[in-house]
C-alpha cells in the first residue's frame, strides 16, 4: 500500500506491506536506525517516537496508520548541528550508560515535557513509566529531564 | 605563587562528560543490528517448544519451498560442520561432566529454547515465517525443574553421564581440619538458614545480534556481535570451526549492555559464521525478546545452605557453606565456576579465623544454561552472610549494626591475609559502615521504628543493612589456573604517540555502556599532561586491538585502565631518552611535568611531548640504538584482585494489608579506591543498586513444572521502571588499592552486590514483630502477604 | 516480531466501517488506536485476515456535554479522556482511570472505545465505565442500539457487540457532588492491575467495579447493597470479591485477589466518601 509521511521534515512517499510496523519502515526502509526495538510486547519503550508531536510506541502502530502524519525520531531532534536540550541534559547528567533506551528515553522525555513543562520529580518518574533502563537505575536519567524542564 | 597551567592538576578525579554520549544521543550509534549488509541472507532458529524431549525426525522440505528460504538446516544436517562442541572453558574439577553441547541439537533438547532446526532467508520475516513449516516429532521426557530432584537423579538429562551432578568443588581450609566442627561444637549461637537465589534473566536492553561477513575468496571472516567479550569470542570460534585464528576477526560494535549476559559463546555465533562459510554470503540474526528470554543465559540460580557459629559476644568462629548450583541444561562458557567466585567471599567483611568449609554442588536441570549475571557468585556469597548475620543478631537480641562492628576486619589490619589465603588489599568497613548510617539515619529511623511499628499497624517500617566486599579485577592469571579456569586475567594496551602529539590508545577492554573511551583517555591525559580530547580510544575490533581479554568482573579499570597507565610510563621512558638526548642532559636530570620535560633547576632547558613526538617521527637525531616513533604496549597481570567495599542501607516501609513493599531510602556508601570519573562511578552504582533491588522486589524467572518459562516477556517478567524505584543516595569513602599504580577498585558490580541483602534485611526488619525471620525473594506483594498469613496462623 | 499477512482497507465513516466487516466477515477486525489487537498479532495470538482500520473516522473523536450524561465518541484517545475539562468535571474517576491506562505512548493512540470493545476484564475502563453506569452506542448495518454496561460484558474478551457492529459512542451519566476513588494495585506502573477497583459514592447510593477479578469486569452489587441498607464501609468492603471468580496468575493467586479487592474496595469507599 501506498503511504506519505514527513519524517524530520523530510516527506517520503512509499509502498509498504500493510503489516510493517512503523519501527520497521523507519529503520528498514528509511534507514533511520537511531530508533531501537527491545522487545516484542510494548513494554520497554525503546522504540520510542514522536507521531504529529507525540511520543508513540513505533512497535505498536502499522507504518499505513502513520500515512499523512509527521514523524519525528532521535534523528531529527537536533538542529544545526546543536543537540536538542534534553539530549544535552541527558550528556551533561550522565542520563545514559548503554545508549540502547536513549532514544526511545529521550523522546518519552521530550513528549512528557511539551505535556508538563515543569513536572516534579514523581511526575518525571511516572511520565517515564513505559520506558525501561537495565543501565542507569533511573536516577540520572530523571535528573536529565528535571534538568531539561529547569533549563526551558 | 602563581599556577600558569592551562588545564587543572589533574583531570583524574573530575566529572568529564562522556565523549561517547552525542553518537549514542543522536542515534548516530550503530548496534550489530543496524550494520547496513548489502545480500545478507537472515537467519531464524526454530527452537524446543519442550523442557526435556527425544527428537523422533524433523522434516524441512516444507519450509525449504516457503518464499525468499534459501536453506534450512536441521541439527543432524549440520553435524559434521563443528570440530568442536561449543566451547566451556572452565572445567572446575578434573573430573567434572560436561555434556557435549552443540549450536543446534540432534538427538535431545534440553531446555525450552534449544534450537533444533534454522532457516536463512531473504528477509527475517521470510525467514520467521519459514519456522512454522519445520515439522518436529518429539517423544517428551520428564522435565527437572527443581535442583533437589536434578539432584536425586529421578530423571537423568544426559543418560551418558549417568548423573545430573556435574561436579562438588570444596574448599577446605588446609592445616585447620576439624576446626569448623570443633567451633560449631564450642558456639554460643549458631545460625543455619536455607536461601534460594532465584533464576534472573539479564533482559540488556538490547537483544543480542550477529552478522558474519564472509571474503569468500579471501579466506577471511568478520564476525560482528554484540558482545562483552570480542577476543574471547574470536579465539573459540577459531577453534569450533577450525578457521585459522589469524583469518578471524571479531568487532563488537555499540554494544547495548550485558551484564553477563553477553559474556559468552553463542551458538548463533557459531551458526552465522558456519552458514556464512558455506553461502559465502554474509549471514546475519537478530534476536528478539521472547527468544531473548530463553535463549541467551540466566543468572542465580541456587540453594544456599548457610551455617555460621559465634561466640557470646557474637564473633565469629566458622562458617560451613553447602551450595547447590543450577547450571541448567548443559554448560555455557564459564558456567561451572560462577558459584565459585562468591566461594571465598561467604566470611563477607569479618574477621573470621581459619574455620570455613564451602562446598558447591553443580547440577543439570533442563531449563536455560546458567552463566554470568551482574556480580556472578558475589552477590550470591554476600547476600548469605549479610542475611545470616541479621539473623545472627536477631537470634543474639542485638542490633544487626552492631553485630557487624564486633566482626568488622579493622583498618589496620590490611592489608589482610584472610583464611582463604587471598589477601585483601585495603579497607575501612567501619568507616564506610558509619557514614552510611549517618546518611541514611539509622538511629533516626530505629527510633521512628519504635513508634510506628506497634501491634496492629498496617505500615510497619523497616531498616536493614549490608556491608560487603567484593572480589574482582579478575585476575591474577595463577590464581585463575589454581582453580582450573582455562585463560588467564591479564589485559592489554598500547598507547602511541602521533607525530602531531595526537594519542592513540589501544585497549583490549570491549566496552558496553562503561564510558572507557572517557575514562581510558582522562588516565592517557593525566599521565601524558596533554588535553583527554586529543586522545583517541581504539577497542572491541580484534583487527585493530588484537590482544585483551575483555570487559566482565569490574575487571575494566583496575586491570586495563592500569595497564594503559603503564604503557603511558613506559612511552614516557622512551621519550625521555630523546628529550635528554636533545637537551643534552642526563635522564635523570630530567623530569616531566605537565606534558614537559625540564631539566631540574633549569626552567629554561625544557622540551614539550609535542616536539619528542615530532623527532621520534621524523628519526633525524635520536640517540644510537634508539628505535623511531613513540609507542609501547603493555600486557598486565593484576598481582591482585581489587577488592571494593562498602555499606549500603535500605529503608522500606510495607503496606502489611497489601504486601507492597516501598523503598523510602536507599543509601550506598561504596569505596572503590582513587575514582578516575565520579560521574560514572555514580552512574555505576546507582544501576547496579536497581538491578539488585530489582532481585529482591521484583525479578524471577517462573517455570512451570514442565519446564516452560511462564514469564518470557518484558510484559511479565518484571524490570522495573523508573515510576518502580527511588531516588539513590550515595556517599564514598577513597581507600586507594596498594597493589596498582592508580590505587583503583573494580565498581561494576558493587551496587549490585550490596542491594539484594540491604533490601530483604529491611524487608525482615519491617515484618520481624510479626514473628518472620526470611522470607524468599523477590518479596513481591503477593509473597510478602502470604508470609504475613502465615505467621499470623 | 511482526503479524501475520493481513488485508488493509480504511474506513472514511462509521456506516463505511460496518459495510466493509460486513464484507470481509469473520476475519476481518477493526482497528482504531491498535494497542489491544496489535501486541496480539504480533504475538500471532490473534491473525484477522482483513483490518478495517477505523482511526481515521474524526467525527468519533469526540467529549461532548449532553445534558443528563457526557457522550464520548468511540475514538476518543485516553489521553483526550484523561485531560478532557468537562470529563473532570462531570465524571472525574473516568478521567483520572483514562490516566492510569498503560503509560503515556499508549495513552496517545489507544481509544476508549477500542479498551472498551476490546472487552479484557484485566482493562481500567472496562469496569470503570460499569461502575459508573454506563451506556454504550454499538452501530450495526441496521442502525444503532444502546447497550448497558451491565449487559455488555459476556466472557473473557466476548462481549455483546455482534461482529459487524461497532461501537461508537459511551455515555457516562453526570453524577453532581459524587465523591470517587480509582485503586489500581499493581508491582509496574505500567502494568495491568492485579486488581483495581472503581468506585463513587453519592449520599446512599454507591458504585463499586473490579478490575482483573474474573473473566470480565465485575459490578460488586453485594457492596452497593450493603452499603445501601446501612452496611459500614468495613463491612460492605468484606463482600467486595462476592460476585468475583479471581483467576489464578503470576502475580496473585485467587486468595490474595479476594483480600486485595477487599482492601481495596475499602480504600476506594474510605477515599468516595470523603
Amino acid at each position: 500500500m501506498k503511504i506519505s509521511v514527513t519524517v524530520n521534515g523530510t516527506v517520503h512517499e512509499s509502498d509498504v506491506e500493510p503489516r510493517t510496523l512503523l519501527v520497521h519502515y523507519v529503520r528498514e526502509a528509511l534507514g533511520l536506525t537511531g530508533t531501537n526495538i527491545g522487545c516484542d510486547t510494548s513494554s520497554c519503550g525503546a522504540c520510542s517516537l514522536h507521531v504529529d508531536g507525540e511520543a508513540v510506541k513505533s512497535c505498536t502502530m502499522l507504518a499505513v496508520q502513520a500515512d499523512g502524519a509527521s514523524i519525528t525520531t532521535i534523528e531529527g531532534l537536533a538542529k544545526d548541528g546543536e543537540m536538542h536540550p534534553m539530549q544535552k541534559a541527558f550528556m551533561e547528567n550522565h542520563g545514559l550508560q548503554c545508549g540502547y533506551c536513549t532514544p526511545g528515553m529521550v523522546m518519552a522525555a521530550t513528549s512528557l515535557l511539551k505535556e508538563n513543562p515543569s513536572p516534579t520529580e514523581e511526575e518525571v518518574r511516572i511520565g517515564l513509566e513505559g520506558n525501561l533502563c537495565r543501565c542507569t537505575g533511573y536516577h540520572n536519567i530523571v535528573k536529565s529531564v528535571l534538568a531539561a524542564a529547569a533549563g526551558n | 605563587m602563581t599556577v600558569t597551567e592551562d588545564r587543572p592538576s589533574s583531570v583524574l578525579g573530575t566529572r568529564r562528560l562522556r565523549r561517547e554520549d552525542p553518537a549514542l544521543l543522536t542515534g548516530e550509534a550503530k548496534y550489530t543490528t543496524d550494520l547496513n549488509l548489502p545480500g545478507a541472507l537472515h537467519l531464524a532458529v526454530l527452537r524446543s517448544p519442550y523442557a526435556h524431549a527425544r527428537i523422533l525426525s524433523v522434516d524441512t522440505s516444507a519450509a525449504a519451498s516457503s518464499p525468499g528460504v534459501v536453506a534450512v538446516y536441521s541439527g543432524a544436517d549440520l553435524a559434521d560442520t563443528w570440530g568442536t562442541p561449543m566451547p566451556s572453558a572452565w572445567a572446575v574439577t578434573p573430573d567434572m561432566k560436561n555434556p557435549a553441547h552443540y549450536p543446534l541439537a540432534s538427538a535431545k533438547v534440553c531446555y525450552v529454547g534449544d534450537g533444533v532446526a534454522c532457516v536463512l532467508a531473504t528477509s527475517d520475516v521470510a525467514a520467521r515465517d519459514a519456522l512454522d513449516l519445520i515439522d518436529v516429532q518429539y517423544e517428551p521426557l520428564p522435565a527437572v525443574v527443581d535442583l533437589e530432584d536434578a539432584l536425586s537423579d529421578r530423571v537423568v538429562i544426559h543418560e551418558d553421564l549417568g548423573t545430573n551432578s556435574s561436579y562438588t568443588w570444596d574448599l577446605k581450609i588446609e592445616g585447620h581440619e576439624g576446626q569448623v566442627e570443633e567451633a560449631f561444637a564450642n558456639a554460643a549461637y549458631t545460625v543455619r538458614e536455607r536461601f534460594i537465589q532465584q533464576r534472573l534473566i539479564p533482559m540488556a536492553m538490547e537483544p543480542r545480534a550477529v552478522a558474519a561477513v564472509p571474503q569468500p575468496f579471501g579466506g577471511g571472516m568478520t564476525l560482528y556481535s554484540a558482545t562483552q567479550v570480542p577476543h574471547i569470542l574470536k579465539v573459540m570460534v577459531a577453534l569450533t570451526l577450525g578457521i585459522p585464528e589469524h583469518q578471524m576477526r571479531v568487532v563488537a560494535p555499540a554494544v547495548g549492555g550485558g551484564f553477563g549476559s553477553k559474556l559468552d559463546v553463542y551458538a548463533e555465533e557459531l551458526l552465522c559464521v558456519a552458514l556464512a562459510r558455506k553461502h559465502g554470503v554474509p549471514v546475519r540474526w537478530v534476536e528478539e525478546r521472547a527468544e531473548n528470554a530463553v535463549a541467551t543465559i540466566h543468572g542465580r540460580g541456587q540453594i544456599q545452605h548457610v551455617e555460621l557459629a559465634a561466640d557470646a559476644d557474637g564473633k565469629l568462629t566458622a562458617v560451613r557453606i553447602r551450595l547447590l548450583a543450577d547450571m541448567g541444561g548443559y554448560q555455557q562458557l564459564i558456567t561451572a565456576g560462577i558459584p565459585l567466585l562468591g566461594a571465598f567471599l561467604y566470611a563477607g567483611v569479618y574477621d573470621l579465623p581459619h574455620a570455613y568449609d564451602f562446598s558447591c554442588t553443580g547440577v543439570y536441570t533442563t531449563l536455560t544454561p546458567t552463566d554470568a549475571y551482574r556480580g556472578a557468585g558475589r552477590p550470591e556469597a554476600t547476600y548469605a552472610i549479610e542475611r545470616a548475620m541479621d539473623v545472627l543478631a536477631d537470634q543474639m537480641g542485638i542490633d544487626p549494626m552492631d553485630l557487624r562492628k564486633r566482626n568488622f576486619i579493622q583498618k589496620e589490619q590490611f592489608p589482610y591475609t584472610a583464611f582463604t589465603g587471598l589477601v585483601y588489599d585495603s579497607g575501612d568497613h567501619l568507616k564506610a559502615a558509619e557514614l552510611a548510617a549517618e546518611m541514611a539515619d539509622y538511629e533516626g529511623v530505629r527510633a521512628r521504628q519504635k513508634v510506628q511499628n506497634v501491634p496492629g499497624a498496617t505500615k510497619l517500617l523497616g531498616i536493614g543493612q549490608a556491608s560487603y566486599f567484593e572480589m574482582c579485577g579478575l585476575a591474577p592469571s595463577r590464581v585463575l589456573a589454581s582453580l582450573n579456569y582455562s585463560a588467564g586475567g591479564w589485559e592489554a594496551a598500547t598507547v602511541r604517540i602521533l607525530p602531531t602529539n595526537k594519542v592513540q590508545v589501544v585497549t583490549g577492554t570491549a566496552p558496553h555502556g562503561q564510558g572507557h573511551e572517557t575514562a581510558w583517555s582522562m588516565i592517557v591525559a593525566d599521565r601524558l599532561g596533554i588535553s583527554p580530547d586529543d586522545v583517541d580510544v581504539l577497542h572491541s575490533d580484534t583487527a585493530i586491538a588484537p590482544l585483551g581479554l575483555d570487559t566482565y568482573g569490574s575487571r575494566s579499570l583496575p586491570v586495563g585502565g592500569v595497564a594503559i597507565a603503564m604503557a603511558c610510563d613506559k612511552v614516557i621512558d622512551k621519550a625521555k631518552k630523546i628529550a635528554a638526548h636533545q637537551l643534552e642532559a642526563n635522564e635523570d636530570d630530567l623530569e616531566f611535568v605537565g606534558g614537559s620535560f625540564t631539566v631540574k633547576g633549569s626552567p629554561d632547558r625544557t622540551m614539550p611531548l609535542a616536539a619528542i613526538a615530532f623527532e621520534a617521527f621524523t628519526a633525524h637525531n635520536l640517540p644510537d640504538g634508539l628505535e623511531p616513533n613513540l609507542e609501547a604496549q603493555v600486557t598486565y597481570d593484576p598481582p591482585n584482585f581489587s577488592w571494593p567495599f562498602g555499606t549500603h542501607i535500605c529503608t522500606v516501609e510495607i503496606d502489611t494489608e497489601t504486601g507492597q513493599v516501598e523503598v523510602l531510602q536507599y543509601v550506598a556508601v561504596d569505596d572503590c579506591g582513587n575514582q578516575v570519573n565520579p560521574l560514572i562511578v555514580e552512574g555505576q552504582v546507582h544501576g547496579g543498586v536497581v538491578q539488585g533491588m530489582a532481585q529482591a522486589l521484583y525479578e524471577e524467572a517462573v517455570y512451570d513444572t514442565e519446564g516452560t518459562l511462564k514469564n518470557g516477556s518484558l510484559a511479565e517478567y518484571l524490570v522495573p521502571a523508573a515510576s518502580d524505584v527511588p531516588n539513590i543516595t550515595l556517599g564514598h569513602t577513597i581507600t586507594p588499592s596498594p597493589t596498582n599504580p592508580l590505587g583503583v577498585k573494580g565498581i561494576g558490580e558493587a551496587g549490585t552486590i550490596g542491594a539484594a541483602p540491604a533490601v530483604m534485611n529491611a524487608v525482615i526488619d519491617a515484618l520481624s514483630g510479626l514473628g518472620i525471620t526470611d522470607m524468599a525473594m523477590p518479596a513481591s506483594p503477593h509473597n510478602v502477604w502470604k508470609a504475613i498469613q502465615g505467621a499470623s496462623k | 516480531m511482526i503479524p501475520a499477512a493481513f488485508d488493509y482497507v480504511r474506513a472514511g465513516s462509521a456506516a463505511e466501517a460496518i459495510s466493509l466487516i460486513g464484507e470481509h466477515g469473520d476475519e476481518a477486525k477493526f482497528l482504531a488506536g491498535g494497542h489491544s489487537l496489535l501486541p496480539l498479532m504480533k504475538l500471532r495470538l490473534a491473525a484477522p485476515s482483513v483490518l478495517v482500520d477505523i482511526g481515521r473516522i474524526s467525527d468519533l473523536s469526540y467529549i461532548r456535554d449532553a445534558g443528563d450524561h457526557i457522550a464520548i465518541g468511540a475514538l476518543t484517545r485516553h489521553m483526550d479522556v484523561e485531560t478532557s475539562a468537562v470529563l473532570k468535571e462531570h465524571a472525574p474517576l473516568l478521567a483520572f482511570a483514562a490516566g492510569h491506562v498503560g503509560d503515556p505512548q499508549v495513552r496517545h493512540r489507544g481509544t476508549i472505545g477500542g479498551s472498551i470493545a476490546h472487552a479484557d476484564s484485566a482493562s481500567d475502563l472496562p469496569a470503570t465505565t460499569l461502575a459508573l453506569g454506563a451506556t454504550y452506542v454499538a452501530q450495526g448495518p441496521n442502525g444503532t442500539r444502546e447497550i448497558a454496561a451491565t449487559d455488555f460484558y459476556h466472557g473473557f474478551l466476548e462481549s455483546a457487540l455482534e461482529p459487524d457492529e461497532m461501537l461508537t459512542e459511551i455515555r457516562i451519566p453526570k453524577m453532581q457532588g459524587a465523591g470517587w476513588s480509582f485503586q489500581k494495585f499493581n508491582r509496574r506502573a505500567q502494568d495491568w492491575a492485579i486488581v483495581g477497583v472503581a468506585a463513587w459514592r453519592r449520599n446512599g447510593d454507591a458504585g463499586v467495579a473490579l478490575v482483573n477479578m474474573g473473566s470480565t469486569p465485575i459490578l460488586a452489587t453485594s457492596v452497593s447493597a450493603a452499603l445501601a441498607g446501612g452496611a459500614s464501609v468495613s463491612d460492605a468492603a468484606q463482600l467486595a470479591a462476592a460476585e468475583a471468580e479471581p483467576q489464578n496468575d503470576l502475580n496473585a493467586s485467587p486468595e490474595y485477589r479476594v483480600h486485595l479487592a477487599k482492601v481495596l474496595v475499602r480504600r476506594a469507599l474510605e477515599e468516595s466518601s470523603k
